[in-house]
């Protein structure tokens, strides 16, 4: 019987459920699991993790609704940006869900996240909700960073999510910088640096590794290899595209940036390393749905059927769908009912967000300096319209 | 308002005391080389001021090439290693955008990082971080992620060290909204206003001068004292006067005081403003002192197109054009790139007869344009 020798596959810990579907609701146990992942780890300089991966059934339902909640957001943006609702630069994270929930699973709160402008989904990883999210990129003042921001500059402090930045590169000595500082104040945290190929051969990058190395600093930069920086391929860009080896002196992980538990279990291991001792090098193998930007059809420099067929191989969410359904801890059924359920949770919070308004026209001289002492400012006539900077 | 002795500089406090009391005394003060008087180089004002901020907040830590074993290219940072260990007085290789980006991210999360620059010729290097990951960062945020940040080292011209390491980046970073900018020329300046941007919530960029390490200033008790501290945009009057203005900053306001020690034996009574500030700058002060002038002359070292002057010139001319009775005079470095020979470096940068010539124009100016065609 088919069902029987689908559920040989499960591992021993779980007996095989009786047949009645009906009942049975989504799982939420706890109980632990173990699963492989789809490729076994390469490293550099370093003994890999465990291709076994434990999680639990929870988990892994996180795992899907937290990458669907993405997926759909990111969507809804494109839509969003195409009826012109959000302007300027608009970079989409579709496809690389699994990097962005993998590494929430393997740390906490405390530990800090910095990436660069395609920032949406690490920004709701660590724990920020949609409504803000949609109401920054339209620069409403219910927005994350009150509409001042924008897309490319999301934060949330209190969540140690560090943005959110427009230069390329620029965030990998940052997030040394936090590094060093969580060192400094002996925290026992990490920083997670994240930057894409593009960003990996900048000088500013080998600077800050060089000094982390020295200092034993606890920053973990992860190289989100999506193959294309802007409209070039890897292999134009990078004289050595082998991104866990760029750090010469420094360990580095290859990952399967499509794989959430491979993500997960690297990020515990370079956690693990960096607090113990200090830098290394994570390169999640990923993939962009989306072109670089709303600017970027993403069609030019990439065929349709290699972006088609990353779909159907590796997509992040089809995977865990499959991981969920093979060992029956949800239906079909129960996983659409929950995606459409998020469907609805992001068209509300668009709503909500278009309800915003626009920042009062006096944030516009609002936190230009912490502490502005009353000094003036202007604008482009000063005679029309100045302030005193609080 | 501080007394000025003939030799130009600012009476001590001491001094002040024993004129009322005791005028030979006083006179004797005045000179500034008694023994009652406390002096202090510039040098011995910036690590005093380092040493203090450091011992009185533990987030606060030394970064830059040199600082810790070498004690500081130019010995601004002698003994804070040894007093403070090499986790807060850190030796970095010589990579200022790295460097300069962990500073940052050590402030994002809450440091107060001091980065020294070796001059800040290197600071172009780095300078992506200071204004795109620093000084724009409050804003972006909304108030979440500020910058308590100091970056600080030797600004401008120094000598016979040619075009690359003498140019004066004060308009520069003065340009960009987020930063503030302090320029201090005395002692007292140098520790009240790095104290001042230490403490400061927001990046400071802290341009002093190699050529003022070694001077000495006077200082009072009130400036020894580790609390002391300057407001940052308050820019000082260093010498009253009234019939022309002259702001000037950093080493400047040295040549400026000179001149208008020389104007005075000329009779023309010249003010001399240290502007203390660049961001914020301090218009209040300079409007008033030109609407009791009705003269100007704005003094930098810097390179003259886009400068200080002009920015001061045009605040000037928005609020305070009916006062003018001349129009303003800009003195500044020459518009070329610093050459070496000294001949040639001595006409690239402004010299005291410089400001001389230029505040008697502003005075013999009573005729308007037209009249004189």
């Amino acid at each position: 019987m088919a069902a029987a020798a689908l559920l040989r596959r499960i591992p021993a810990a779980r007996a095989p459920p009786t047949v009645f579907v009906a009942a049975r609701s989504i799982s939420d146990s706890t109980a632990a699991l173990t699963i492989e992942t789809s490729v076994p780890f390469t490293s550099h300089l370093v003994d890999p993790p465990s291709r076994d991966v434990t999680t639990t059934p929870a988990e892994l339902v996180t795992f899907f609704r937290d990458m669907s909640l993405m997926r759909r957001m990111e969507i809804a943006a494109d839509s969003l940006y195409k009826a012109k609702l959000i302007r300027g630069f608009c970079h989409l994270y579709d496809g690389q869900e699994a990097v962005a929930v993998g590494m929430e699973a393997a740390i906490t709160r405390s530990d800090s996240i910095i990436t660069a402008y395609r920032d949406h989904c690490i920004y709701l990883a660590r724990g920020g909700d949609l409504v803000s999210a949609f109401s920054e990129l339209m620069g409403r003042e219910a927005g994350c960073s009150r509409g001042k921001g924008g897309s490319m500059h999301f934060y949330k402090k209190d969540a140690n999510f560090y943005g959110g930045h427009g230069i390329v590169g620029a965030q990998v000595p940052l997030g040394c910088g936090l590094a060093f500082a969580q060192k400094y104040k002996k925290e026992d945290t990490a920083t997670f640096a994240l930057y894409g190929d593009g960003a990996a051969n900048q000088g500013q990058l080998f600077e800050a590794l060089n000094i982390s190395a020295l200092w034993k600093l606890p920053a973990i930069l992860v190289c989100e290899n999506n193959h294309y920086g802007m409209g070039t391929a890897e292999w134009r860009a990078a004289k050595s595209p082998a991104y866990y080896k760029r750090g010469d002196y420094v360990p580095g992980l290859k990952v399967d940036g499509m794989d959430v538990l491979a993500v997960k279990q690297a990020c515990k291991f370079a956690k693990d390393h960096a607090v113990a001792n200090g830098p290394i090098v994570l390169e999640m193998d990923t993939y962009r749905y989306h072109g670089h930007s709303m600017s970027d059809p993403g069609s030019t420099y990439r065929t349709r059927d290699e972006i088609s067929g990353v779909r159907q191989e590796r997509d992040p969410i089809e995977r865990v769908r499959k991981l969920l359904l093979t060992r029956d801890l949800a239906t079909a059924a129960e996983l659409k009912d929950m995606e459409k359920e998020i469907r609805k949770q992001v068209d509300d919070a668009i709503a909500k967000a278009k309800e915003s308004s626009m920042p009062d026209t006096s944030e516009l001289f609002t936190n230009v300096y912490k502490k502005g002492f009353g000094v003036e400012s202007f604008g482009p006539d000063r005679k029309e319209l100045r302030a005193s900077l609080p | 308002m501080a007394y000025i002795d003939e030799s130009g500089r600012a009476e001590t406090m001491l001094g002040q005391v024993l004129r009322r009391l005791r005028p030979a005394a006083a006179a004797e003060v005045a000179r500034g080389y008694s023994a009652a008087a406390k002096e202090m180089t510039v040098r011995d004002a910036l690590n005093s001021a380092l040493d203090e901020e450091m011992s009185a907040d533990p987030s606060v830590f030394l970064m830059g090439e040199e600082v810790g074993e070498y004690q500081g290219a130019y010995k601004i940072s002698k003994g804070l290693l040894d007093k403070y260990g090499p986790d807060r007085v850190l030796d970095t290789p010589i990579t200022e955008a790295g460097f300069t980006g962990i500073g940052v991210g050590a402030a994002y999360h809450g440091l107060r990082p001091i980065i020294e620059f070796m001059t800040f010729n290197f600071s172009m290097q780095a300078i992506d971080h200071i204004i795109n990951s620093a000084a724009k960062s409050n804003y972006m945020s909304a108030g979440q992620i500020s910058v308590p940040i100091v970056f600080r080292g030797p600004n401008g011209a120094a000598a016979g060290v040619g075009a690359q390491h003498s140019q004066c980046y004060a308009a520069w970073y003065a340009h960009v909204p987020g930063l503030k900018v302090l320029t201090p020329y005395s002692s007292e300046d140098t520790r009240g206003l790095l104290k001042a941007a230490i403490r400061d919530p927001d990046p400071v960029i802290f341009l002093e001068n190699e050529l003022l390490y070694g001077e000495s200033f006077p200082v009072s008790a009130e400036v020894l004292d580790s609390s002391f501290c300057l407001p940052i945009g308050k820019a000082k009057i260093e010498r009253e006067g009234k019939d022309v203005t002259i702001t000037a900053f950093s080493k400047m306001v040295g040549y400026a005081l000179q001149a208008a020690e020389i104007l005075s034996k000329e009779g023309i009574s010249a003010e001399v403003i240290n502007l203390r500030s660049i961001r914020p700058l301090d218009r209040a002060a300079i409007n008033a002192s030109v609407r009791k002038t009705n003269r100007l002359v704005t003094v930098e070292e810097g390179f003259p197109q886009h400068g200080i002057g002009a920015e001061i010139c045009m605040s000037v001319v928005e609020e305070s054009f009916e006062y003018l009775d001349a129009p303003v005079e800009r003195i500044a470095g020459a518009d070329v790139p610093m050459p070496y020979a000294a001949n040639l470096e001595r006409m690239a940068v402004p010299q005291v007869d410089d400001i001389v010539r230029a505040a008697k124009r502003a005075c013999y100016r009573a005729v308007p344009m037209a009249a004189a065609a």
